[in-house]
């Protein structure tokens, strides 16, 4: 029905997709970063955490999902990343575990802890887990320190295939300020979309006036740290792959001529910053624009899916390895077979009914802006 | 290369056991709750009566509290198929993967979706969307739970792939095989045996109010959709347990033997009812009476696993042995499959070292060689056939208990079956049947992992079945590194567990008249 080509370069669309809409939905971590900062009393503070409870669980979600979709197309960035990158992961992890009950526990009677300990747990995810994930997925441009051997399979004394190579497992990432540049921009636009989200959401005029500007102050370092991380990925050298044998080298300008060479990625990139912007701009110089969310919601995502278009599209290793270039992970070398492929793809037709359904709920329970007395009469509010 | 440290295994095995557990404490509950406040919320709905909104309400509370901590212990489990286990993500991924995949995209963000609604919509949407998202919530759950059910017994009996030596990993061949009757009967099992628990826990809580002589009428409505409920997923559970039983006898016959302490197999088997293992027994092959005491059935167990009272039933030995007739026609003992697989695994290296030096003559021979061997592929990592056998106390005790409270809860349940819908048999009155409904709250969790236990230590010493063992799955991690993550795991999931139990407690002690205000 479809060539494994195909297949192996629609998964990576739909990966970079579902990594568009993490990040997009990050804006719940970015706005649990602020709940200490943006608000003036407990009723404030109620107030955002209500309206971040409600769509928390898309967040998570979308991460298990990504992850799952990463599983059953990319099996060894699966069990080369995870398994070697260990600490990043389950620093990750972490986050999001302590992030799960928070929501639900922190009002609630008896909940062992105090609110303010489950308040702390959502800044903490809020903090680290957009760090966390931004400084790994700059990995796939910056690479890793693994080795993959599948012949160490028949070695009944260590038939470990995917090698780290240095006992970090991961937190080695974090030497590398690239690595920090990505991982400070997904922080700072995570904040910026939750302040617009707020704007958007809350009928309360100090939090909007507080978001406003919240807006203005988180989007500047923002993109400060995107633009730098982005500039320096354009003139790095990148990993090329030979698509006749497969040899990956390195490759002056490789991610720069990547966009050049693949002009429906050079144009919903900047379709994408130019919406993130919209998003921005109109919120910060219009005081009565409210929809700002949706532009740089919208324009993270294609933005986002641009980028890691760009690290496993055109002949290039999504997943370097820096000891050994030819264990790199390319989505030839490293996806499952054209059958699972296919299999996963005539269910994948599904995703836009799901997308559909999840648009229709958000819509019908969304007619109106939150404000305290509205949480005040729900019986289940945070 | 740097040699896997031999504890990294156990430390590994440790630490997804008690990720597992600690996820399956709560997901039954959310599996069984989500169906019974759907019930009480279609009632509600077709009667308009408001008493069933607040009974719906309460049970719902109680629910999202249990949901939450049950989705913060279950992302784990996800993520360490890789952290973990990378090997086996590789060798089976591409079977593996898809069916979490599918999770996702078809089951979590139905949960996800309509939960809030669920939560939140009461006065934001209809009645109807709002019943509709009751149970467009649990349909999520339970797929999230097939799905995932599907891959573990993928793991128990692998089929519709082959091995791709060019890959070196298993490759689906068929979907539709994946979903095997063995499949579907396990998620049956699981998921009745879930509404079990949560149908104790109902029935236990309102018993808890009727003691205290408090709000009667709720908890009364409580009890009855309760005892229907539980009464007929005990049946159910039963009867696909049965089923669960005979998948084994056919696919795992080690397990079988280990569930029923069975070392010297025979025609017409005997089924243990019940039984003391004897201290006595120190090795497989000793000759000693595997029991100190027991009271059995006489040829039941070829009849629930073969369906036939004359059937041979193979034991531990029997297994080791190989020789003996079976209906899947393998024969072959121990020794002989471990050659076959030091065959396989030799043949695997000489094919890759023969395309690596483009000698396809070599590699189509090397090639032919591993696949005629490649059935016994995982026994090639294996050095005694002590490895092949799983703990065997731990699985028949295991095995026994949770059948003989499989009978109790049916009993338990015809009891208030019968006395919810008796007029004259006044409910608030019946302090010892209250009291022991109860206490029987945790026998349905106990059941639950005890189930679990013989499911899982029951496949050892494998990841999946005859293909892959433990030893050959794992990341390559220091042993400090999951000792840490596991005492980490075992720290915040108990932290969690203390805090979930408490608000539980609080919520009930509030009662539903409290939630309704």
């Amino acid at each position: 029905m479809f060539t494994y080509s195909f297949l192996q370069h629609y998964w990576w669309f739909i990966i970079s997709l579902l990594g568009g809409i993490l990040t997009f939905l990050l804006f719940v971590q970015g706005g649990q970063s602020m709940l200490f900062s943006l608000t003036k009393n407990e009723d404030e503070r109620r107030i955002l955490i209500n309206v971040l409870g409600r769509k928390w669980e898309y967040t998570f979600t979308t991460l298990v999902t990504f992850g799952g979709a990463f599983f059953a197309s990319f099996p060894l960035f699966y069990s080369t990343s995870f398994g070697g990158a260990y600490w990043v992961w389950m620093a990750i992890l972490f986050c999001f575990i302590i992030q799960a009950v928070s929501y639900e526990f922190h009002s609630k009677p008896g909940n062992t802890y105090g609110k303010t300990t489950y308040q702390v747990f959502l800044f903490i995810n809020g903090l680290l887990g957009t760090i966390l994930i931004g400084a790994a997925v700059a990995t796939f441009f910056t690479g890793s320190d693994f080795i993959v051997n599948k012949g160490n399979l028949t070695n009944q004394l260590a038939p470990v295939i995917s090698q780290w190579g240095n006992e970090w497992h991961g937190l080695e990432a974090l030497l590398n300020v690239r690595n920090w540049l990505l991982g400070l921009a997904v922080f700072f636009l995570s904040r910026t979309s939750a302040a617009l989200y707020f704007v958007n959401r809350i009928s309360n005029e100090n939090l909007e006036k507080q978001s406003r500007k919240a807006v203005l102050v988180n989007a500047l370092p923002f993109l400060v740290f995107f633009l730098s991380f982005v500039i320096w990925t354009l003139l790095a050298e990148g990993f090329a792959v030979n698509p006749e044998t497969g040899v990956v080298f390195m490759e002056k300008y490789k991610y720069f001529f990547n966009l050049i060479e693949m002009p429906a990625v050079l144009v919903l990139f900047l379709l994408g910053v130019v919406a993130v912007l919209w998003g921005i701009g109109g919120t910060v110089f219009n005081k009565n624009f409210k929809k700002g969310i949706w532009f740089t919601g919208v324009g993270t995502i294609v933005t986002v899916c641009s980028l890691l278009l760009l690290a496993g599209y055109n002949n290039t290793s999504y997943y370097p390895a820096t000891p050994d270039l030819q264990s790199s992970l390319t989505i030839f070398n490293s996806s499952s077979s054209e059958f699972t492929l296919t299999a996963m793809t005539i269910v994948s037709v599904l995703i836009p009914f799901v997308l559909a359904y999840i648009f229709h709920a958000w819509r019908s329970m969304e007619k109106n802006r939150t404000d305290i007395a509205d949480i005040n009469g729900d019986d289940h509010a945070y | 290369m740097e040699l896997l440290d031999v504890s990294l295994v156990n430390w590994s095995r440790a630490q997804f056991t008690l990720t597992a557990m600690y996820h399956w404490i709560f997901v039954p509950l959310t599996l069984g709750l989500g169906i019974i406040q759907a019930i009480m919320e279609t009632i509600y709905y077709r009667t308009g009566d408001e008493k069933w909104k607040h009974v719906t309400k309460f049970w719902m509370t109680l629910f999202g509290v249990n949901f939450a901590i049950g989705v913060a212990t279950g992302i784990i489990l996800e993520f360490q198929f890789g952290t973990n286990w990378s090997n086996y993500s590789w060798f089976v991924g591409d079977i593996f993967g898809a069916p979490l995949a599918i999770e996702g995209i078809l089951a979590f963000f139905m949960e996800a979706t309509f939960i809030s609604i669920m939560f939140f919509g009461w006065n934001k949407v209809s009645k109807k969307f709002h019943l509709v998202s009751t149970w467009l919530t649990i349909l999520g759950a339970t797929l999230s739970a097939f799905w995932i059910l599907v891959a573990n017994a993928w793991m128990q009996h692998p089929v519709g792939m082959e091995f791709n030596p060019d890959t070196v990993r298993n490759e689906m061949v068929s979907f539709w095989e994946i979903l095997s009757p063995f499949a579907l009967n396990k998620f049956l099992h699981t998921v009745w045996s879930s509404w079990i628990v949560a149908s104790l826990f109902v029935l236990g809580v309102s018993a808890w109010f009727l003691i205290k002589k408090r709000d009667i009428d709720f908890a009364k409505k409580s009890i009855k959709v309760a005892a229907i409920f539980g009464l007929t997923a005990s049946i159910l559970t039963a009867l696909s347990g049965d089923g669960s039983a005979y998948n084994v006898a056919q696919h795992q016959p080690m397990k079988l033997a280990a569930m029923e302490g069975l070392y010297d197999g025979q025609n017409g088997a005997e089924l243990v009812a019940f039984g003391v293992l004897s201290s006595d027994k120190k090795a497989y092959n000793d000759s000693v009476d595997p029991f100190a005491f027991k009271i059995a059935f006489p040829k039941a167990l070829s009849l629930l696993a073969y369906r036939d009272i004359n059937a041979f039933v193979p034991g531990v030995n029997d297994i080791i042995k190989g020789g003996y007739e079976s209906k899947t026609g393998d024969k072959l003992s121990f020794t002989e499959k471990q050659a076959r697989g030091k065959v396989a695994l030799q043949a695997l290296n000489d094919y890759k070292k023969a395309l690596a030096e483009k000698d396809t003559v070599s590699a189509a021979s090397h090639k032919a060689t591993l696949m005629a061997n490649y059935n016994y592929f995982g026994y090639g990592y294996l050095e005694t056939p002590e490895e092949t056998i799983p703990n065997v106390p731990s699985i028949f005790y295991s095995f026994h208990l949770m059948v003989i409270l499989g009978m109790f809860f049916i009993a338990l349940f015809s009891v208030f079956t019968f006395m919810s819908f008796k007029k004259n048999i006044i409910l608030e009155k019946q302090n010892l049947f209250l009291w022991i409904a109860l206490l029987s709250i945790p026998l349905g969790y106990v059941a639950s992992q005890l189930g679990w236990i013989v499911a899982e230590l029951g496949r050892q010493p494998w990841t999946i079945q005859d293909v892959l063992p433990l030893k050959a799955s794992v990341s390559g991690l220091s042993v400090m590194s999951v000792k840490i993550t596991l005492f980490l795991f075992l720290t915040l999931f108990t932290a969690l567990l203390v805090a979930e139990v408490r608000i539980l407690v609080k919520q009930i002690g509030k009662g539903p008249h409290e939630e309704s205000k």
